[in-house]
């Protein structure tokens, strides 16, 4: 198996939040496993993301739903699209298994999101577990842990 | 002057049969008098006592626009107080939720208060004069809401001293909310999961609305739903069909299916849809429910309980109960264009876990504010809250099947895209504005 080197950790996670703001979500959504999920838990402390409510625990046919979502004709709610802006903080690697091939790792970030004359601020950590498969990285896990999580939100249309 | 204050025939003329003036949803007047007649002369959802299981335990929230705090207080009852102190006027109980003890104590100057209100102790009492104290309003401590009613844990107030009784209120209606508490096997609910949270800028009548829309699934959900379904087809053949799709696929059902689905129209602006269908109808079943049910309530009873497949059952002025997916919407008025939505659900005690998965995939799937169904509402309600302020049309239409004879009538079951219960609900929205309102002469 081939093992990544911290630097290499790193930049998945960069170039993971520029497809994002690039808007190439099917290249987005290559990057995770297919029994991969896409949390965003209602606080910092939960673990059960099926008894406890989450603003998002997506598999990948949920996902895949929301970016052909995002493409429809009758999709009104984008129409005008919103547009998404990551600003991360240095990622760390908090865990790394080299021998199993697989890490994680934690990124504080600001997050922009904005439509018509509207910009909204999110502030929050993403936790990515990644598995090395063949000689690429993918995800398992993408957390996203806002630090008002349990606030009033208006919509959040795109991913963190 | 005023343009409806003081003058009730003025708000009556906003509601016509079949029309709704605009005004309704976008005068900042009639927002303020909603809040002082409406929201204070109907009986008003605050929470569940399974939120507040022990003396002290306190939950803060609104009631219409006022601050209000719901307590255990210590012989076990539950009392819901205003949130203020008598003193200043500061906001007694800061936490969403918590346990205050015996009493609650005011963070400015620690006047202490018993848990039904009642002022328990004012430290340096020798700066007043006793006599004189006892005159003043603050000596009566937190003002206790006059009207509380506890329904199978769920609680209702009404602010104004007098009014509609609570039974004479909610009268039949109340079945859904005993259907949805059946379903336990122990006939007990509990808050769990956590709350969702979506502010919603447009005014909480087109949410309330919305509840019995039956003709806007199809369109504007096509753009989540009908992706759903579509890219479920693309999965191999022999997929199990995901709990998801599940969920989402009877949102883009036929015109005819929501026709058939059938709404019930009661007194007092209540009114449900989902009568001899529902798109809650057709759930997978969860494993030892069902013999759980026949356990407990016997086969007949247990086969009526989960028979009862009622869509959306709303309770006027401003909440919306699922019974068969354990759900309680609150729409909650900030101002004429600011509404928040709060989507509470409920665990069935002594059901199988599978049940609150299901309850919370809905509820994030539908009602959070990172879900497309969410979106495709939102999107609708905030280009209505901006087209409204057009003068180019005055009125809101809500003539479908309207039938002149329909007044008066309760009870009654009908077509499931009827708009009868939108018309009800502005029936009673008139009613109980006007209900309080005194004529000014000018």
């Amino acid at each position: 198996m081939k093992s990544f080197s911290d630097k290499q950790l790193v930049e998945f996670v960069y170039a993971e939040a520029r497809m994002l703001d690039e808007r190439r979500f099917d290249d987005w959504l290559n990057l995770f496993m297919d029994d991969a999920h896409y949390w965003m838990p209602l606080g910092a402390n939960h673990t059960d993301p099926l008894l406890q409510t989450s603003l998002m625990y997506e598999d990948k046919l949920l996902l895949r739903v929301r970016i052909e979502r995002l493409a429809g004709a009758r999709t009104f709610s984008q129409q005008p699209r919103s547009r998404s802006h990551h600003l991360l903080q240095a990622p760390g690697v908090e865990t790394s298994d080299r021998d199993a091939g697989r890490y994680t790792l934690r990124t504080a970030f600001h997050y922009i999101e904005t439509r018509l004359d509207v910009q909204t601020l999110y502030a929050g950590w993403a936790t990515h577990e990644l598995v090395a498969v063949d000689s690429a990285l993918r995800i398992a896990l993408k957390r996203i842990d806002l630090v008002n999580a349990d606030a009033a939100f208006g919509s959040i249309n795109l991913f963190m | 002057m005023n343009k409806y204050r003081g003058r009730p025939d003025a708000v009556r003329s906003l509601f016509q049969d079949t029309e709704v003036h605009r005004d309704v949803y976008i005068d900042p007047e009639l927002f303020e008098l909603e809040m002082e007649h409406l929201y204070a002369n109907t009986w008003v959802y605050v929470g569940h006592a399974s939120q507040v299981p022990n003396k002290g335990d306190y939950y803060t929230t609104t009631v219409g626009t006022q601050p209000v705090v719901m307590v255990r207080h210590t012989d076990g009852s539950v009392k819901v107080l205003y949130n203020r102190c008598p003193h200043k006027g500061t906001k007694v109980a800061g936490e969403v939720c918590g346990n205050t003890g015996k009493f609650f104590r005011c963070p400015y100057h620690a006047w202490t208060f018993k848990t039904d209100g009642s002022l328990l102790s004012v430290p340096l009492k020798k700066g007043y004069d006793d006599a004189a104290f006892e005159s003043f309003e603050a000596s009566r401590g937190m003002a206790p809401v006059p009207g509380v009613h506890v329904y199978r844990e769920f609680v209702f107030c009404r602010l104004n001293e007098e009014g509609v009784s609570f039974e004479a209120f909610f009268g039949e209606s109340l079945t859904t909310i005993d259907n949805m508490v059946d379903r336990s096997p122990e006939g007990r609910l509990e808050v769990a999961g956590g709350v969702l949270r979506y502010l919603h800028h447009c005014n909480w009548k087109m949410l309330v609305e919305n509840q019995t829309d039956t003709c806007h699934p199809m369109v504007a959900h096509e753009s989540s739903a009908g992706t759903a379904v579509r890219v479920w087809k693309e999965a191999p053949e022999g997929t199990p069909k995901p709990m998801a799709v599940e969920l989402y696929a009877p949102f883009v059902n036929s015109y005819e299916f929501f026709e058939g689905m059938g709404i019930r129209v009661w007194d007092h602006g209540h009114g449900h849809t989902g009568v001899a269908d529902s798109i809650h109808a057709a759930y997978s079943p969860a494993p030892g429910y069902w013999e759980q049910m026949v356990a407990a309530y016997g086969e007949e009873r247990a086969r009526n309980i989960l028979g009862d497949v009622r869509h959306n059952t709303v309770y006027f002025p401003n909440i919306m109960v699922k019974g068969p997916i354990q759900t309680l919407r609150r729409f909650l008025p900030i101002a004429a264009d600011k509404t928040l939505v709060e989507s509470w659900t409920f665990r069935l005690v002594g059901a199988p876990d599978l049940l609150l998965e299901r309850t919370l995939m809905y509820n994030r799937l539908v009602n959070a504010p990172t879900s497309v169904v969410g979106h495709d509402d939102l999107e609708m309600y905030e280009r209505a809250q901006e087209g409204l302020h057009s003068r180019g049309r005055d009125w809101v239409n809500v003539a479908r099947l309207y039938d002149p004879a329909e007044r008066g009538q309760i009870n009654v079951a009908t077509n499931g895209t009827n708009e009868w219960q939108m018309r009800n609900q502005f029936r009673a929205w008139v009613r109980y504005m006007t209900a309080s309102m005194k004529e000014e002469r000018t």
